[in-house]
């Protein structure tokens, strides 16, 4: 399906941002969503000079539960149809400073997960009510096993993952589709504190795979694909051997 | 599609690095705080080839995500972007719309902030000047904290030392352009031989309605033949796609092979086979823009066929008063030395000004050679060009640099004195350290 009108939040987020220049190339129309004003403002620039309608932006907390099905009505009320509800934001913080700090745990959650599952909630409804449209999600090969140098960022994802699982079996025989985006180690702003191996990918590296995913409407695409692999082998790894390995 | 060079440079040398890397992410954010004594050098892809886009032992400020547009207007072809964006980023946008980059050099992998900095050059300078004659205006940022808007009425003497300023007086957060309209994304092109350099200049006098000239010198001509090589002139086609070809190049260089694959009998070889290719290749042809100006961005790792030690660039300008007598003379030194230069290229620089103060592009002739690293060997034939160069009037291009001493910077370089004060304190380069020795 060509996506002409598209929902995004977590606008500003690398990943989000190599998808976008892709439909703003391809003249899509535009509402995107964001925590932090000034990026918003400078993203939603850029894609309009690519080629991009933007046709409304909006910057809140995303903690703010009741802010996410409002940013949907006004995004229909600009766009008419929504043909894709993007998800994209998030954080990563260190496991090690996780062990230290709750208020960090829950901030992941909140971050990652909480403020994720009501978008999507929220979307669903709306999609469900046009009849069609494509939900996707950027979760990550984090939630495939909770592994000891990730699991709290995992975990959230994991949820992220559930609730994509949950939605597909629901629109299941509808128009409606879900796609779970599970990128492994990507180059950006996120990942800038870690050492950069051979596995990082570059977000305009995976935009490609990640549009074809959506307009196929595959229900998990790992990118890049070669993660698919690494993350079947993790999950098959026996724990007292994962448990050995400094992953 | 090419990648940013994270450390060193596109010649390879061995420079010590920067202790430390900090990203620029948002064009609204300070710079990094510096420690006492660390020093501060905007990086973008590392496509110069020395020592400009280094700071060793200090700290670099990577500017490759302040890659976003800020407005572009379709109608009058004036862009505004950010400095992190590569010229390769802003073709694949504005090419589709009819508008291209007024001035190309090389290779497509070089950012904004880049080709202000080291005022880069194309085929057009007869026509279009240098890169700095198309900024409106930049916006730099320094480590006063302020953010100074700059063009040829506000600021103007840091947007003249900005220009061309090697990365010192500040980062360059944005800049504003004028594009070149253009009908289609391909060229109309024609390649002749020439037999000496006063054939080159000939053909360049008379080519003067042709928007881009270059030619290509066979340095491994020996006796008569010293001097011959294919001259190239192009375009901008009427009619036909504006398809922008931004492709993933189609052949790689692997690895880097433990000795230079460049050397006199490679050389030797190649070069004969392609004056030769070039005799066949007759009449005008159109291709499109991309094979035209970036043969070499066709292939990957390009850079890793002069072998582990890396290559030396050599460009310089002499002016026109001398006659070529200073190229022949050079090709003379090359012949004799026994020495491979694989890509040497000659141009002319016209009259059109460069807004720099130390812009490199000045009326001349203007010969960029390279050179497999032999150590001493490779060093002392440069050296013996820069008495040639020095003796012409000319000047050596520091973007291409590693190793001209600061006497021959001072001496290409007159507005040096008056840039000095527009040096931002907490910027500096290892080359800019190396030149004030």
């Amino acid at each position: 399906m060509t996506v002409k009108t598209i929902i995004a939040f977590g606008a500003t987020s690398a990943i989000c941002v190599a998808l976008l220049r892709r439909y703003a190339a391809a003249g899509a129309s535009l509402y995107l969503v964001a925590r932090d004003e000034s990026r918003l403002a400078a993203c939603a620039a850029d894609l309009a000079a690519r080629g991009a309608t933007v046709t409304g932006t909006s910057a809140y907390d995303f903690n703010d539960a009741h802010r996410h099905s409002a940013a949907l009505d006004d995004a229909a009320a600009a766009l008419g149809r929504i043909d894709l509800v993007v998800v994209a934001h998030g954080s990563l913080p260190e496991q090690a400073d996780c062990e230290r700090d709750d208020a960090l745990v829950r901030a992941c959650m909140e971050d990652n997960l909480t403020s994720a599952a009501v978008i999507m909630h929220a979307a669903a409804r709306r999609l469900e009510a046009q009849g069609s449209g494509t939900l996707a999600v950027i979760s990550s090969v984090a939630g495939d096993r909770g592994r000891k140098s990730n699991y709290t960022y995992g975990a959230a994802k994991a949820g992220l993952d559930a609730i994509a699982q949950g939605m597909q079996g629901r629109f299941a025989g509808s128009a409606v589709r879900v796609v779970n985006i599970k990128p492994g180690m990507v180059a950006s702003p996120m990942t800038a504190h870690m050492e950069q191996g051979p596995l990082f990918a570059h977000p305009e590296d995976i935009a490609p795979r990640m549009q074809r995913a959506i307009e196929r409407g595959s229900r998990v695409v790992y990118v890049p694909g070669f993660w698919r692999y690494i993350m079947w082998v993790i999950r098959l790894l026996p724990t007292a051997v994962l448990a050995r390995l400094p992953i | 599609m090419g990648r940013p060079l994270s450390s060193g440079s596109w010649g390879r040398l061995a420079f010590a690095g920067a202790a430390r890397t900090a990203v620029a992410d948002w064009r609204f954010e300070a710079l990094p705080e510096a420690d006492e004594g660390d020093s501060l050098l905007a990086r973008g892809w590392g496509r110069s080839y020395g020592d400009v886009c280094i700071n060793s032992g200090a700290s670099h400020l990577d500017t490759t995500r302040l890659d976003r547009f800020i407005a572009f207007d379709a109608q009058t072809g004036i862009l505004r972007c950010e400095a992190g964006l590569t010229l390769a980023q802003i073709l694949e946008v504005v090419v589709p719309r009819g508008w291209f980059v007024p001035v190309l050099p090389g290779t497509r992998f070089v950012t904004l902030g880049g080709a202000i900095g080291n005022d880069v050059h194309g085929k057009n300078h007869r026509h279009a000047g240098s890169f700095g004659c198309h900024v409106r205006s930049l916006t730099l940022l320094r480590s006063d904290g302020e953010r100074y808007r700059c063009d040829s009425e506000h600021n103007a003497e840091l947007f003249a030392a900005t220009i061309g300023g090697l990365g010192l007086t500040g980062l360059v957060l944005d800049a504003e352009i004028q594009l070149l309209a253009i009908d289609s994304a391909h060229v109309e092109c024609e390649d002749l031989l020439f037999s000496s350099v006063a054939d080159f200049a000939r053909l360049y006098e008379e080519s003067s309605d042709w928007t881009y000239t270059v030619s290509w010198i066979d340095c491994s001509a020996r006796g008569g033949s010293v001097g011959r090589g294919i001259f190239s002139r192009a375009r901008h086609a009427a009619g036909g796609d504006r398809d922008p070809g931004n492709s993933a190049p189609r052949l790689a260089v692997p690895f880097t092979p433990p000795v230079s694959l460049v050397n006199r009998f490679t050389v030797d070889v190649f070069n004969r086979a392609y004056y030769t290719a070039g005799r066949r290749r007759g009449g005008v042809r159109r291709e499109h823009f991309q094979r035209f100006f970036f043969p070499l961005d066709g292939i990957d790792g390009m850079n890793r066929i002069y072998g582990r030690n890396g290559f030396y660039q050599y460009q310089c300008v002499v002016p026109f008063g001398g006659g070529v007598a200073a190229v022949e003379e050079l090709l003379r030194r090359i012949a004799a030395s026994g020495e491979a230069s694989f890509l040497a290229v000659l141009k002319a620089f016209g009259e059109r000004a460069s807004p720099g103060l130390l812009s490199f592009p000045r009326p001349g002739w203007t010969l960029a050679l390279d050179f497999p690293n032999r150590g001493a060997k490779t060093l002392q034939l440069l050296a013996s060009f820069d008495a040639v160069v020095r003796d012409a009037g000319g000047a050596v291009y520091p973007a291409k640099d590693a190793r001209m001493p600061a006497d021959m910077f001072a001496g290409g370089y007159p507005q040096l004195e008056r840039f000095r004060p527009q040096v931002d304190p907490a910027f500096s380069s290892a080359f800019w350290r190396r030149v004030q020795a």
